[in-house]
């Protein structure tokens, strides 16, 4: 099994605690002078998003997290799973609800979106930064309030429902940061 | 690594170094004690289980670079009997970090006839002139024995406890156990010194620990604490929790020496590290008689860190590890 030595840490780094896959986000060493030194790391749990921090004697080996990033474009969805292209190989991945997470609230096909595999299965997918989207339903606007702040309810073709200024009209196509989950412009 | 050209200290940081180093070189032409210089490549590296050396070579020649340049400052003054000091460069191996960086500025010095209290008096004298010129405050210098400082912070005697000791120790006061420390009564101790001891020092002052357990002597002389206790006759200074120097009251006995050297390598080797090949040039020049002497090595870039008012050394190095 593959592990790495304390030595080899470094942001980014992929590694095992408590069996879930992790990702080290800091690394600090903590060492006297003529001592023993230690890593402290803060990981972040890729399976729950969570961040951790643990400590390790320098020196000990952690078992790795066979965990790769694969660019891919999503398909379709048969409610029950999303299913996803890698565009180069044309080789589908399909990912349960619990692996698509809040991805789900934004693509509605064709989008290009990062497939992050463990041991060869999808434990997570990340969507475009910006995603462009029909307004499916908001009660109309007022006419003339334009510009004026003021904010309504309307729900996108994907179902999900965003904050929108009042001028937004049913049809209308809209920039969502995916991030935050709020509106950006017309697209 | 950092694609940056540009140094990442100001140019007032560059200022500061120049003038902190000129500073110690007029302090120590006062004194009497001589500048050296000493190579910084060596054909043997330190068998300390806890340092990693850089290796390098000349042609066939396996090489490495000085992790302190302690052996050779110690071959001239088994040769000459000088105080002398040294401004140099030390490379670490797997040491970077916001208070570490793999190759920095050293000062080390040694006084013949000093004992490790003079010596204390002696860096007390240099860092508060140092600081003072920065405007650190400086005034309060605490001496503390590292038993005396375990017993205050973490209710234990370091020369006289365990590992179970230790451990329930950490769970009292809520620290975490490291994956990987198990029963290693020293590793306990690092630890424990790092996470509940030096984190009760004063922040604004410098703080002195001394006498620390025989175990650690690396190559300080052995004596017996007032409660006795063998102990080192070696001692660490702070500035709040940042460790600044290490010294000793030198070992001179070359036997002994060398049966350090020998336990270290073992202890290498049950971590799974190499073997270092031992000085033989340094234990010749203990056979031949060092005089009674005390040595420090004091991190500069650290010192600068505290100086200037940084967090971090990157802040006041050039060129930090990134840069490179």
């Amino acid at each position: 099994m593959a592990s790495y030595n304390t030595n080899e840490f470094k942001n980014g780094l992929k590694i095992m605690l408590d069996n879930d896959p992790c990702s080290i986000t800091e690394n600090i060493l903590v060492k006297p002078g003529k001592g023993q030194a230690f890593n402290r790391v803060k990981v972040k749990n890729l399976k729950t998003g969570r961040t951790l921090e643990r400590t390790f004697k320098a020196t000990e080996s952690v078992e790795a997290a066979d965990v790769e990033d694969i660019n891919v474009e999503f398909l379709y969805t048969d409610g029950e799973y999303w299913h996803f292209m890698e565009p180069e190989t044309y080789e589908q991945h399909a990912a349960d609800r619990v692996a698509v997470g809040d991805a789900s609230k934004w693509v509605k096909g064709q989008e290009a979106c990062v497939m992050t595999l463990w041991n060869g299965a999808p434990l997570s997918i990340t969507p475009p930064n910006f995603v462009e989207l029909a307004v499916a339903r908001t009660d109309p606007g007022l006419k003339g309030d334009t510009a004026q702040g003021g904010s309504k309810p309307a729900t996108l073709e994907t179902g999900t429902e965003v904050k929108v200024p009042l001028f937004i009209d049913e049809g209308d196509v809209l920039k969502i940061d995916t991030r935050n989950g709020e509106y950006v412009s017309r697209a | 690594m950092s694609e940056s050209w540009q140094p990442a200290a100001s140019r007032e940081v560059m200022q500061l170094r120049a003038r902190m180093l000129s500073d110690i070189r007029a302090f120590f032409d006062q004194r009497g004690v001589l500048e050296v210089e000493t190579p910084v490549l060596s054909s043997s590296c330190t068998t300390d289980p806890n340092i990693s050396s850089f290796s390098t070579r000349y042609q066939q020649q396996g090489l490495y670079l000085n992790t302190s340049p302690e052996y050779c400052m110690k071959r001239l003054l088994a040769a000459h009997g000088d105080a002398i000091y040294q401004v140099c460069k030390s490379f670490r191996d797997d040491e970077l970090g916001p208070e570490h960086n793999p190759e920095f500025t050293m000062l080390e010095w040694y006084r013949p006839g000093f004992d490790m209290f003079e010596l204390m008096h002696e860096l007390a004298d240099l860092v508060q002139m140092l600081a003072s010129n920065c405007a650190l405050n400086s005034d309060s210098v605490q001496k503390i024995s590292y038993a005396e400082a375990y017993l205050q912070a973490a209710g234990i005697n370091p020369h006289a406890t365990s590992a179970d000791e230790c451990r329930s120790c950490a769970i009292k006061h809520d620290i975490e156990q490291p994956v990987g420390l198990e029963d290693d009564i020293d590793e306990w101790l690092d630890w424990l010194l790092t996470q509940l001891v030096i984190p009760t020092f004063q922040a604004d002052g410098f703080t002195y620990i001394y006498d620390y357990p025989g175990s650690q002597a690396a190559l300080a002389k052995l004596h017996e604490n007032p409660d006795g206790y063998t102990v080192a006759a070696r001692f660490e200074l702070f500035y709040g929790e940042t460790e600044l120097a290490n010294g000793f009251d030198e070992l001179l006995d070359a036997d002994e020496q060398r049966q350090r050297f020998e336990y270290e390598n073992r202890l290498r080797m049950g971590a799974g590290l190499q073997p270092s090949m031992i000085d033989e040039k340094l234990l010749k020049a203990l056979e031949h008689g060092l005089p009674v002497c005390s040595g420090v090595a004091l991190g500069l870039d650290r010192l600068l860190m505290l100086l200037t008012g940084a967090d971090t050394l990157e802040q006041i190095l050039a060129f930090p590890f990134p840069r490179i």
